[in-house]
């Protein structure tokens, strides 16, 4: 005979599971309370099912925000250059990200143009460069300690002159709490504008899958400045879980995107929700 | 997103108080809230569950519910455990030996290299003559990183571009510091995951050789659940002998501080509070605690 509603023991070891793995307690708590009406409504019998039940509606919170699958890496035929600006905090991965990105585009037969308008870290202009050549793309730079606006000015005309089709502009991590550098951000975005409307097209928010509730400050906060459209969370090849992915899937309307998973230039997946659930409970039950 | 603590303290307790009766159950409901606060700042959830018990025996023997403020008075309690759980006191870094040798560890993009040259600039106003070695050899442009913030302070910066040897750059480094009389060498290495074998046992290579007066852990604040996990791991290969926090000019409440320290039980030396160079601190147990709880 089976059980008509789960145990609290159950619920507990449930709790444990996603709040070791990032999630937040709110989102955690909206979770749980889904699992508790649908045993209630179905009558769950065994743990295996109560598995089963936990992944439909992790899967089913995901799919709130990410309703269409990304199919790979082509950009809109009526975009081009399709701009992409790179935001985050500081050191989350995004010139990785980007020389990954750069890569894939390029193996999808698009012409890819790279902005360096990070021009403030030490060597980070050398970095995008480095990269560049490694993945055998375009790139713009003023060198150090320019006005980053400009490189992005400057890297979008060269988009359109050079009838590229994509092109990514890289920024200089900043911490969200600093309203100056955010303000920048808003800045390198309008000048873009002056060669292309809609530019950027898109704004990637790169967030550390080991970043803990702070992420969801980091969602917030770039979001107002930069109107954010998609994520990419990197270093989910580490020991962390990434369940801030959930957590902002539940909380904000932003897709994520892309998922790193290593330092090399192979390493960056096309966000795919149900996978992501399987890998998910497979880590914390291994 | 964070609700004053003590204002939800205060208020629990208030609804206590109207029924009357101090109970051991109506103390666990406020335990309840502190503890939502801890996984709030990125508090281990264990150790989240560790602390809150600690704090509930306390609160119990100390009759809170008689004070005027009981919340006050909770916090109180907890300001002050979680500030023994992080030490208690400020600790220093070894500088033994000649030259003195710094190896400093940690994941990606934590903040090593920006950390190495900061302790370089703080140890050279020390009146230490400094030696960086750039041991990141993966990374593109992890050298230049380097030398440019090497520039910046004034600090020499040694490097063998060519070698892919992590092990012999910081071997012949030492060799150069002796023949220069340099009497620091602080060593930056590759950011790596715990579960990355060659890489781990890179590191643990580099401290065998290097034998180090410091071994330092570098931990980006923001970091969640996780911290206790890499920490441990990094611990077990490397027997650190303090830890970094970095970006806390940042608005994370960085309870990965608490976790870590309570999990491998090795001292925060120092805190990175931002990007400059003159952006360190030594680490102070209560100053942390306070931040945790959002005071
Ligand atoms: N393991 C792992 N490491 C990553 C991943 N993505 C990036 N990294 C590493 O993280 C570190 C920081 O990456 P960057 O791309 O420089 O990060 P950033 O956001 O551009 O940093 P700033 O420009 O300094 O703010 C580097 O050591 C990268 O190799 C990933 O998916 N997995
Ligand atoms: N706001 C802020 N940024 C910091 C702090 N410490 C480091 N950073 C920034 O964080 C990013 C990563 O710092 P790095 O020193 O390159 O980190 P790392 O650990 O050497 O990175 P890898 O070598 O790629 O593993 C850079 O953008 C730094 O400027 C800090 O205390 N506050
Ligand atoms: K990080
Ligand atoms: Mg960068
Ligand atoms: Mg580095």
């Amino acid at each position: 005979a089976g059980k008509s509603k789960v145990d609290d023991e159950v619920l507990d070891e449930l709790e444990e599971i996603l709040i070791s793995s990032d999630v937040g307690v709110d989102t955690m708590v909206k979770i749980i309370e889904r699992i508790e009406n649908r045993v209630a409504r179905d009558k769950y019998l065994n743990a295996s099912e109560l598995d089963t039940i936990l992944k439909e509606e992790v899967a089913g919170l995901l799919a709130e925000n990410n309703y269409e699958e990304l199919q790979g890496f082509t950009v809109p035929q009526d975009k081009k250059p399709y701009v992409i600006m790179v935001v985050g905090v500081n050191g989350v991965g995004k010139t990785t990200t980007i020389g990954k990105l750069a890569s894939r585009f390029k193996a999808s037969g698009n012409k890819v143009l790279l902005g360096a308008a990070d021009t403030f870290r030490a060597a980070a202009v050398d970095q995008l460069i480095m990269w560049s050549e490694r993945v055998d793309v375009d790139i713009v730079s003023h060198g150090m300690n320019t006005d980053p606006a400009s490189v992005a000015f400057d890297t979008v005309k060269k988009g359109v002159e050079g009838n590229y089709d994509v092109v990514i502009i890289d920024t200089a991590g900043r911490l969200h709490t600093k309203v100056n550098l955010m303000n920048e951000l808003s800045k390198i975005k309008r000048v873009m504008q002056k060669f292309i409307d809609e530019a950027p097209h898109e704004v990637l928010l790169v967030l550390d899958g080991s970043t803990g509730q702070n992420a969801f400050i980091q969602a917030k906060e770039f979001t107002k400045a930069t109107e954010v459209t998609s994520l990419a969370i990197t270093k989910l090849d580490g020991t962390a879980k990434g369940g801030v992915v959930i957590g902002i899937s539940d909380q904000f309307q932003i897709p994520v995107k892309y998922i790193g998973v290593g330092e090399k230039v192979e390493d960056l997946q096309v966000f795919n929700r149900m996978e992501f659930v399987d890998s998910f409970f497979n880590k914390e039950l291994s | 997103m964070f609700e004053n603590l003590s204002y939800k303290l205060d208020k629990a307790f208030q609804t206590l108080k109207g029924k009357g009766q101090i109970t051991e159950i109506n103390v666990a409901a406020t335990a309840k809230e502190i503890r939502r606060a801890l996984i709030d700042a990125d508090v281990n959830y264990k150790v989240a569950k560790e602390v809150t018990d600690t704090i509930k025996e306390e609160a119990l023997g100390k009759d809170v519910l008689t004070t005027v403020s009981p919340g006050q008075l909770l916090i109180k309690i907890t300001n002050d455990e979680l500030t023994k759980l992080m030490g208690g006191k400020q600790e220093d870094i070894s500088l033994e030996g000649s030259p003195a040798t710094i190896l400093i560890s940690g994941l990606q993009g934590s903040g090593k290299t920006t950390f190495s040259g900061k302790l370089a600039n703080y140890l050279k106003k020390q009146g230490r003559t400094v030696l960086l070695v750039a041991c990141d050899i993966y990374r593109p442009a992890a050298i230049d990183q380097l030398k440019v913030l090497g520039e910046q302070i004034g600090v020499e910066v040694y490097s063998e571009p060519e070698n892919k040897n992590a092990e012999q750059i910081a071997e012949n480094a030492i060799k150069y510091a002796k023949d220069n009389g340099k009497s620091t060498v602080i060593v930056d290495t590759a950011g790596r995951l715990a579960v990355d074998e060659q890489m781990m046992n890179e590191i643990e290579g580099l401290k065998k050789s290097l034998d180090p007066s410091e071994t330092l852990f570098v931990v980006d604040s923001m970091t969640g659940q996780d911290a206790v996990n890499t920490a441990k791991v990094f611990n077990e290969r490397l027997d650190f002998d303090g830890v970094v926090l970095t970006k806390l000019d940042g608005d994370t409440r960085g309870g990965a501080a608490l976790s870590i320290r309570t999990v491998v039980d090795k001292p925060i030396k120092f805190i990175s509070t931002g990007e400059k160079m003159d952006a360190i601190d030594k680490f102070f147990p209560e100053r942390m605690a306070g931040r945790i709880l959002g005071m």
